[in-house]
C-alpha cells in the first residue's frame, strides 16, 4: 500500500462523509426538538431515493436528474410534514418509547408503499448529466460525482448553521430543543414549529436519498439498513448538533476507507482482512464515542429535559380476577396439543407463541421496571440460539444441556459483557449503545463463516430423544416460558425489583438512599439477557435450523413492538404482546400480500386508540370507570 | 376598581390525582399590581400556570380581556397578551441574551379599548436592564442567576404583554438584584401594564404590591389592600411567616 492509496481513500471518504451527513442530520434535527426518535427516517431517505429514479427516468435528461432532487427534497419534506400532522402530533403525550412504535409503523407503511409503486425490483438510476467522467487523481481514477458530493455535506452544513444561527425559525428550534413548553408560553405555537422541523428534517433525508441516486440502486432494504447509519451519526456527533453530525460522519466515513486501503495485512504473523471491518467499523466508533464521551462528540449533558409524557404509573400485582384468568389461559395452554389431532399448525404457532411471550417478557423487564430501553435484544437471543445450536453441532451436547446450560451461559456472558458498558448511558444513548452491540454480534456471526456458517448459519438443529415429538417439545417451551416469566416477575417485585424501579424513576434519589445504581442496572440486564438467551436456545431448536436473521436489529424491533403492543406499565403487557404480535404478523403473512402495511395500519390504530398499550389502556379504563362510579354525576 | 383585565372564577387544578388548587378566584385591574401571597406550597405557582393554561387538568373559569382563555392553548394565551414569567426562570442557556430576546418577540398589540400597549424594542429593555446591555452576545448559561432573572423578564416584555405572572422574582437573587426587581415593577406599572406578582416575601409585595390575595394549601384565605395587610399581622403569622 503506498501512501497514494491511502489519500485517494482518504478523498472516496470525504464524498461517503457527505452522504453519511445527509442521513443522519435531519434526525438529529428532528430528535433535537420533539424528543422522537423517528424510526421512519430510513423510509424517507428511501423515498427520496425512489422519487429521484421516477422523476429522472420519466422527465429524463438533465433537468429530470437536477429537478428530480428539489422534488424529491420537497416531495418527502411535505409528506414528513404530513406525519408529523396525521400521527405525531396525537401522540407527543404519549410514553416517548410509544412514539417508536408509531414511527416503526410508518416504517411498515411506507416499505409496503414503496413495493407497490416501484416493485421489488433494484432499480438503478442514470449517472448524474455533466458529471458522467472521472478525473485523475493521485494516478487513479475518480467519478466526477464523488467530488461533487464532497463538497455537498460541507455545504449543507453551512446552509443549516446559517439557518440555526441566523434566523428566527432557527432560533425557535434551539429554544424548543431545550425547553418546549417555555417556548409554548411565549406565544409560539409549537404545533406549527414541529410541524416545520419534521419537514425539514424528512426534506433533508429527501435530498439525501436523491442525491445516493447515482451511487447506489434503489432497493426495498435501505429502509431498515440506513437507520442502523442514521443512529450511529446522530449519537456519535451529540443529538441535535448538526456540526457533530458531520463530524461523526467523517470520522466514520474516513475509519472506514482506512479499513478499506489496509485491505489483507499480516500482523505479529496472523493475517487480517481489515475491509471486514467496514461493516462494523461505525459501530465500533459509537461504543468508544459513548463510552469516552456519553454524550456524543459535539453533544452536552442534557439537564433536566421537560417532557409532555405523563410519569409512569407503578406496576401493581395482578388482582385475584386477573389471576384465575391467568390459571384458565394456562390450563388451555396445556390441552392444547391435543388440538394438533384437527389442527397440526396449532403445536408449531403455539411455540412461536411462546417463545415470543418468554423474549418479550425479557425484553420488558430491563424496558419497563429497569426504564433501559434496549434496541439490541436479538443480541441476546441470537447468543442463546447460536449457542444452544452450536453446543450440539460443534460441541456434540445434547439438546437438554445445551438448552438449558449453554444458552444461558452464552447470553449470560454477553449481557454481562454489553452490559457493562450500557449502564453508563441512559435514555436514548443507552438505546444506541444496545443497537451497536447487537450490530457488533450480528457482524461477527455473519461473517465467522467457518464457526457460524456465515450467511447460511447452522442447520439441522432438530431436538433428539423424547423431545422430538412436537408435543412434548411443546410443554418443554411451555414450562420454561412460564418458570422465565414467573422468575422475571417475582424478582419485579422483589426487594431488588422494587430498588430497580427506584433507581428508574430517580437515579440521584436512588444513590442518595444507598443503592449502588450501576450495580442494579447491570444484575438487571444480565437477568434479562439470560433468560432471552433460553428463549433464543428454544427457538433455535423449534425452528430446527438459526441464521444471522436471529440477531438482526429486525427482531430486536419486533421485541420493542411486542412490548409496546402490551404495554410498558404493566408485568402482564408483554405476555399477551408477544404472542399477539406473533400470531398478528402469522395471520398477516397468510392472509394479505401486502402484511407489512397491513400490520403498520395495525399498529397505527392500536397507538392511536390504546396510548397506553393494550393491557395498559384496558388498566386505564378500568379506573377510569371506577372513578366514575364513584363519582355523583 | 378600574376595568378588570383578568378575572378567574372557582379555578381548580390537579397534578395527577393530586387536587392542588380549590376554587381560586381573583380579579386584577387595568394598570394594577397584585400580589398573590403564601407559603411554600400554597398554590402560587400552580395558580399562574393554571391561568397561562399549563396545567393540563383544570377547570374554572378564566376571563383576560373579555375573553375566555380557559381552555386555551398556552401559545394562544400568550398571544393574547398574557406573559408569563416563570419562577425557575428557564432561559434558553444555549441561546445568547439577544436571542433570548428574539424567542419572547410578539406583534404590538392594543388594549380592548383600542388604546395601544406598551411596545417594547431590544434598546428599550436594554434602558430598563442596563446589565443585559452590556452582554448582547452572552449565552444564557453563562450569566449569573440575577441576570438571568432580568433576562427571563425582559424575553416576556418582548411579547408586549398587557399583563404579567410574575413568578417569584425575587427567590433566590441578591438583595442589589431585588431592589432592582422592584425598581423595574414600579416602571411597568407606570407603563400601565398590569401585573400578578407571586411572592412570599412581604416586604418586596408592600413595595410594588396595590392589592394581595393570600393562599393556603390552595385556597384564597385572605384578600384586600396591600396596607390592610400590612396591619393585619394576626394573618400575616397565620399564612405567611414561617
Amino acid at each position: 500500500m503506498t501512501i497514494d492509496a491511502l489519500l485517494f481513500q482518504a478523498l472516496n471518504g470525504l464524498a461517503s462523509a457527505s452522504s453519511l451527513f445527509l442521513i443522519g442530520v435531519g434526525l438529529s434535527i428532528i430528535f433535537g426538538v420533539s424528543r422522537i426518535v423517528n424510526m421512519a427516517h430510513g423510509s424517507l431517505y428511501m423515498l427520496g431515493i425512489y422519487i429521484a429514479y421516477s422523476c429522472a427516468t420519466h422527465i429524463g435528461g438533465a433537468f429530470g436528474f437536477w429537478g428530480g432532487i428539489v422534488i424529491s427534497t420537497l416531495l418527502v419534506a411535505a409528506i414528513g410534514a404530513m406525519i408529523e400532522i396525521v400521527l405525531l402530533r396525537r401522540i407527543y403525550r404519549a410514553p416517548e418509547l410509544f412514539q417508536l412504535l408509531a414511527t416503526f409503523a410508518v416504517v411498515l407503511v411506507v416499505s409496503d408503499l414503496t413495493l407497490w409503486i416501484w416493485g421489488n425490483e433494484d432499480l438503478l438510476g442514470p449517472r448524474a448529466p455533466g458529471m458522467t467522467g472521472a478525473v485523475e487523481i493521485l494516478g487513479r481514477r475518480m467519478p466526477t460525482y464523488d467530488i461533487f458530493m464532497m463538497f455537498v455535506g460541507p455545504a449543507v452544513l453551512l446552509v443549516l448553521y446559517w439557518l440555526l444561527a441566523r434566523t428566527r425559525f432557527g432560533r425557535l428550534i434551539r429554544a424548543a430543543t431545550q425547553d418546549r413548553e417555555m417556548v409554548g408560553a411565549l406565544g409560539v405555537d409549537q404545533a406549527r414549529l414541529f410541524t416545520l422541523v419534521f419537514a425539514l428534517g424528512a426534506g433533508l433525508a429527501g435530498l439525501g436519498g436523491a442525491l445516493q441516486l447515482p451511487r447506489e440502486p434503489a432497493n426495498l432494504a435501505i429502509d431498515l439498513n440506513l437507520i442502523g447509519d442514521a443512529f450511529v451519526v446522530v449519537v456519535v456527533g451529540g443529538m441535535g448538533s448538526i456540526t457533530g453530525a458531520y463530524l461523526a460522519a467523517l470520522i466514520i466515513a474516513e475509519i472506514k476507507a482506512l479499513c478499506i486501503a489496509l485491505g489483507a495485512q499480516t500482523i505479529f504473523g496472523v493475517s487480517f482482512n481489515f475491509s471486514r471491518l467496514t461493516l462494523v467499523a461505525e459501530f465500533l466508533v459509537m461504543a468508544v464515542v459513548l463510552i469516552v464521551r456519553p454524550y456524543g462528540l459535539m453533544g452536552r449533558a442534557q439537564g433536566l429535559i421537560r417532557t409532555l409524557a405523563i410519569p409512569e404509573e407503578p406496576v401493581r400485582a395482578a388482582d385475584a380476577m386477573t389471576k384465575g384468568l391467568a390459571g384458565i389461559v394456562l390450563a388451555v395452554l396445556v390441552v392444547m396439543p391435543l388440538a394438533s389431532a384437527y389442527w397440526p399448525y396449532a403445536t408449531v404457532l403455539g411455540i412461536d407463541m411462546l417463545i415470543a411471550a418468554l423474549f418479550a417478557t425479557s425484553l420488558h423487564f430491563i424496558k419497563g421496571p429497569g426504564g433501559m430501553h434496549s434496541f439490541g435484544h436479538a443480541a441476546y437471543f441470537g447468543l442463546g440460539a447460536y449457542g444452544a445450536g452450536l453446543a450440539v453441532k460443534a460441541g456434540g451436547l445434547s439438546t437438554m444441556p445445551a438448552l438449558l446450560v449453554v444458552a444461558p451461559l452464552a447470553a449470560f456472558a454477553g449481557a454481562a459483557l454489553f452490559g457493562w458498558f450500557c449502564v453508563r448511558l441512559s435514555g436514548v444513548y443507552l438505546a444506541m449503545l444496545t443497537l451497536a452491540f447487537g450490530q457488533i454480534v450480528w457482524s461477527i456471526v455473519y461473517q465467522w463463516e467457518t464457526f457460524t456458517g456465515g450467511s447460511n448459519g447452522v442447520v439441522g438443529v432438530w431436538p433428539q430423544g423424547l423431545l422430538a415429538d412436537r408435543s412434548i417439545y411443546y410443554w418443554l417451551v411451555l414450562a420454561l416460558t412460564v418458570s422465565g416469566v414467573m422468575f422475571l416477575r417475582t424478582v419485579i417485585f422483589a426487594p431488588f425489583g422494587l430498588g430497580l424501579r427506584a433507581v428508574r424513576d430517580n437515579p440521584l434519589r436512588a444513590a442518595a438512599i444507598g443503592l449502588d445504581v450501576r450495580r442494579i442496572q447491570w444484575i438487571a440486564f444480565i437477568l434479562a439477557g439470560t433468560v432471552c438467551g433460553v428463549a433464543g436456545g428454544l427457538y433455535a431448536f423449534a425452528k430446527g435450523s438459526i441464521s444471522p436473521e436471529t440477531i438482526h436489529v429486525g427482531r430486536s424491533i419486533d421485541g420493542i413492538v411486542m412490548v409496546l403492543l402490551g404495554g410498558l406499565q404493566t408485568v402482564s403487557g408483554p405476555v399477551i404482546g408477544g404472542p399477539l404480535f406473533t400470531l398478528l404478523q402469522d395471520t398477516l403473512i397468510r392472509q394479505v400480500s401486502y402484511w407489512r402495511a397491513a400490520l403498520g395500519i395495525v399498529i397505527l390504530i392500536i397507538v392511536l386508540v390504546f396510548p397506553q398499550g393494550v393491557v395498559g389502556s384496558i388498566a386505564h379504563w378500568r379506573q377510569w370507570l371506577a372513578e366514575r362510579a364513584r363519582r355523583p354525576a | 376598581m378600574s376595568t378588570s383585565v383578568l378575572s378567574v372564577d372557582n379555578l381548580n387544578a390537579w397534578y395527577g390525582a393530586a387536587h392542588i388548587l380549590f376554587d381560586v378566584s381573583l380579579n386584577i385591574g387595568r394598570g394594577e399590581v397584585v400580589a398573590l401571597m403564601g407559603r411554600n406550597g400554597a398554590g402560587k405557582s400552580t395558580t399562574l400556570k393554571a391561568i397561562m393554561g399549563l396545567i393540563e387538568r383544570r377547570s374554572g373559569a378564566v376571563t383576560f380581556e373579555g375573553r375566555d382563555i380557559s381552555r386555551l392553548d398556552p401559545f394562544r394565551v400568550a398571544r393574547l397578551g398574557l406573559g408569563y414569567v416563570p419562577e425557575d426562570r428557564r432561559i434558553f442557556t444555549e441561546l445568547t441574551v439577544n436571542e433570548n430576546l428574539d424567542v419572547g418577540r410578539q406583534p404590538s398589540r392594543t388594549w380592548s379599548d383600542g388604546n395601544p400597549a406598551p411596545v417594547w424594542t431590544e434598546e428599550r429593555l436594554f434602558a430598563l436592564f442596563p446589565n443585559l446591555g452590556a452582554m448582547p452576545d452572552r449565552p444564557g448559561g453563562q450569566m449569573s442567576g440575577g441576570e438571568q432573572q432580568m433576562l427571563t423578564v425582559a424575553r416576556t416584555l418582548m411579547g408586549n404583554p398587557l399583563l404579567v405572572l410574575l413568578d417569584e422574582p425575587s427567590e433566590g437573587v441578591a438583595p442589589v438584584i431585588v431592589e432592582q426587581m422592584v425598581n423595574t415593577i414600579v416602571a411597568l406599572k407606570q407603563e400601565g401594564l398590569s401585573i400578578l406578582l407571586s411572592e412570599q416575601n412581604i416586604h418586596f409585595a408592600e413595595a410594588v404590591c396595590d392589592r394581595a390575595y393570600v393562599l393556603e394549601k390552595g385556597h384564597i384565605r385572605w384578600q384586600g389592600e396591600m396596607q390592610a395587610l400590612l396591619a393585619d399581622t394576626e394573618t400575616q403569622r397565620a399564612l405567611l411567616t414561617i
